[in-house]
């Protein structure tokens, strides 16, 4: 016993056990649970039916009251273990209940009713996926529409985002003209100008040029992240300018040189810049809140806070939707975290 | 090599996506070296500059410049043409007040709720926020097996959107979730987590730091792991006390580092808006009611809409934020500035 114990504790370097040893394992794992256990909660009750999601205790599994068509109903009828007198259980239907009694049918003798008192009882369950609470938003809502609109929004706005902040990038890396340096103060100064602070003025001139109530409106005001034009603009400063000045004698015309010489080499700063992009887009919130007020335009994330406003919240369709939701994000996550990672160790970035 | 491998496969795929654009840009070509031969080549930057420039000057500077003119009109409309100028009238409203501290005091009664609230939260969240931030890490610099396992742990929920966000926390915690069941198991009383006042500062809280602690928690891990190893080696030598390592070495030179995190959270936290929003709605009553949800609900949601009103408030949250911006440009200088001697 002891050498387990002895193997439990041993610490590289042989040095003491100190209880920083175990803090370091409380709070690693401590962080596993908090910062994985409300996602995957979340994942598993959207599995389950409204029923079961009104249970409380909640289950781990999914579960659903059994049923099965008796010859002479036409619905299919719930299953209950009922114990008998006799101390021995039996699987019957039941048929209806009034008040403490059931009438109960037998579904292999579907001709004779019992009663049973409701205490004598328990009803069969059995795990079932309630694959409905996915399946159904997207027949009956709109949920298919909303999919597109947040598509959309995130792929154009992270197209623009790239051509134009790569545009910027490379005429305030590689070119010296008067006002260089004015340029990258403003670029600064934005940074400073949350959205928060110019809403209302921004919104009416969104309005006035007849985009409100459209997904450009959504798009257009993003696209010009001073973050991404910094990023690219330091990564493009360690491109040499000598391979600009040899395309130069070879007649390039300027749009060639960045569209064939500075794209392709900045190719992984523009990747960086592509997954943060998606990220943010994906999940803008508060914008495409005052932008679209009709429904036929809502992106996801403003669905889903108009369904979850709603006073009779349809949960099972709301998880199952924040879960579809989620998916993008997560696959960013678990392919591509390390270059966002990387990206704000480096830079400070968000 | 007669089979094409996956990897031919997807760039074969990609050059045909990449077509398409290909092309356009082929088709740019002559339409911008004619343009490069009337402007010469250093000519071209400025249309290099042009399209990020516009949506700037659009989007950004041309709304920042209009809304100190807003904030002096009055009315619902909301264009600036059909609006009438009422000078100072909106600022007034919005200090109107008997006493600052008491809400019920002011005319606008509800931008001192938010406004009162705002700061409580800024308190209480930022000094919770460094700490669980430099908790974890100091965690995650020390010697792990696997540390960017570990980091990404933490770094998972920065990613999920805020919506998401305060959807699963609504989840847990409402009246039969996950976390009064936990109560329940322990033979604890379950409590209405979102509908007591209290009860939902400290969710509005607890949930914003558990959506963005890896990301500060990054930038710290960061600056830990830039102190020189040969300090802990020569500490180690002459048998310093952990402790002593901690406050004598780990501190001091994490210093800046912390002091730009705790800036960041400051600035995020005046902002606070979008997670809380969809967790407690400001609720119960105005208990979880901040500022730019009051400039949210004053010029667009409310049926006593005051365009006017919204952009004072936001003039006033915003001298706040460029504040601490300046604040934490200037530290960051400092920081280079050190770096280089």
């Amino acid at each position: 016993m002891s050498r387990v114990t002895e193997f439990i504790f041993r610490r590289r370097g042989g040095r003491g056990w100190h209880w920083t040893d175990a803090f370091t394992w409380f709070w690693l794992i401590g962080g596993f649970v908090m910062m994985f256990g409300p996602a995957i909660w979340l994942v598993n009750s959207s599995f389950k039916s409204p029923a079961a999601l009104a249970e409380f205790p909640p289950t781990i599994l999914p579960y659903v009251t059994a049923a099965a068509t008796v010859e002479g109903h036409e619905k299919p009828l719930p299953l209950y273990e009922v114990t008998q007198p006799d101390g021995s259980t039996k699987v019957l239907a039941e048929v209806r209940r009034v008040g403490t009694v059931a009438q109960m049918v037998d579904p292999a003798v579907p001709g004779e009713t019992v009663r049973v008192n409701i205490q004598d009882r328990k009803p069969v369950r059995e795990v079932a996926f309630a694959v409905t609470n996915y399946v159904q938003p997207f027949l009956s809502f709109d949920f298919f529409r909303y999919l597109r609109n947040s598509v959309f929004v995130t792929v154009m706005a992270t197209i623009i985002t790239l051509l134009t902040n790569s545009m910027a990038a490379f005429a305030l890396s590689k070119y010296n003209f008067r006002g260089r340096s004015f340029v990258m103060l403003i670029i600064i100064a934005t940074l400073m100008v949350p959205l928060s602070v110019i809403l209302v003025p921004l919104y009416s001139a969104i309005t006035a040029m007849g985009l409100s109530n459209s997904l450009w409106g959504v798009i257009l005001p993003t696209v010009a992240t001073p973050t991404g034009v910094f990023m690219l603009r330091q990564y493009m400063l360690t491109i040499p300018d000598e391979l600009i000045d040899a395309a130069r004698m070879d007649k390039a015309s300027e749009w060639q040189i960045y569209w064939r010489i500075i794209l392709p080499l900045t190719a992984p700063a523009l990747a960086v810049l592509a997954i943060f992009s998606v990220v943010w887009r994906w999940n803008d919130f508060l914008w495409p809140l005052i932008v679209l007020t009709r429904r036929e335009l809502f992106t996801l994330q403003i669905a889903l806070n108009t369904y979850a406003g709603e006073t009779n919240i349809q949960w099972h369709f709301l998880l199952a939707m924040t879960v579809v939701t989620m998916i993008p994000v997560v696959l960013v996550f678990v392919f591509l975290q390390r270059f966002i990672t990387t990206g704000i160790a480096g830079a400070g970035l968000k | 090599m007669t089979v094409s491998s996956p990897r031919r496969v997807l760039s074969g795929a990609g050059a045909i996506l990449m077509a398409p654009v290909a092309l356009v840009a082929r088709l740019l070509d002559p339409p911008l070296s004619a343009l490069q031969r009337v402007g010469g080549t250093n000519g071209m930057a400025a249309f290099f500059l042009l399209p990020n420039m516009a949506v700037f000057g659009i989007f950004v500077l041309f709304p920042l410049v209009i809304n100190i003119i807003y904030s002096m009109t009055g009315g619902t409309a909301l264009f600036l043409t059909d609006r009438t100028f009422v000078g100072a009238a909106q600022y007034q409203r919005l200090f109107d007040c008997r006493s600052y501290v008491d809400p019920k005091s002011c005319t606008d009664d509800l931008f001192w709720t938010a406004v009162w609230n705002t700061a409580g939260f800024v308190v209480v969240q930022v000094v919770f926020m460094v700490v669980v931030a430099l908790v974890t890490a100091l965690v995650l610099n020390r010697d792990l097996k696997a540390r960017s396992f570990w980091r990404a742990v933490f770094f998972f929920p920065v990613l999920l959107s805020p919506v998401v966000v305060g959807l699963v926390w609504r989840w847990i915690l409402q009246r039969q979730g996950l976390l009064n069941f936990g109560l329940y198991e322990l033979g604890l009383t379950p409590v209405n987590w979102l509908v007591e006042r209290n009860w939902a500062f400290a969710a509005a809280v607890g949930v914003s730091i558990w959506a963005h602690v890896g990301f500060y928690a990054l930038i710290l891990l960061a600056g830990l792991q830039a102190i020189p190893k040969d300090l802990y080696e020569a500490a180690e030598m002459d048998g310093t006390r952990p402790a002593r390592v901690f406050w004598r070495i780990t501190l001091p030179l994490l210093a800046p580092n912390l002091l730009v995190v705790l800036v960041l959270v400051l600035i995020r936290a005046v902002q606070i808006f979008d997670e809380v929003y969809v967790l407690t709605g400001g609720g119960p009553g105005t208990a979880t009611l901040y500022l730019t949800q009051y400039i949210y609900e004053v010029g667009f949601a409310s049926f006593l809409r005051n365009p006017g009103l919204a952009s004072a408030a936001s003039i006033l949250m915003g001298a706040v934020l460029i504040v601490l911006t300046l604040f934490q440009l200037g530290i960051a200088r400092r920081n280079e500035m050190r770096g280089k001697r």
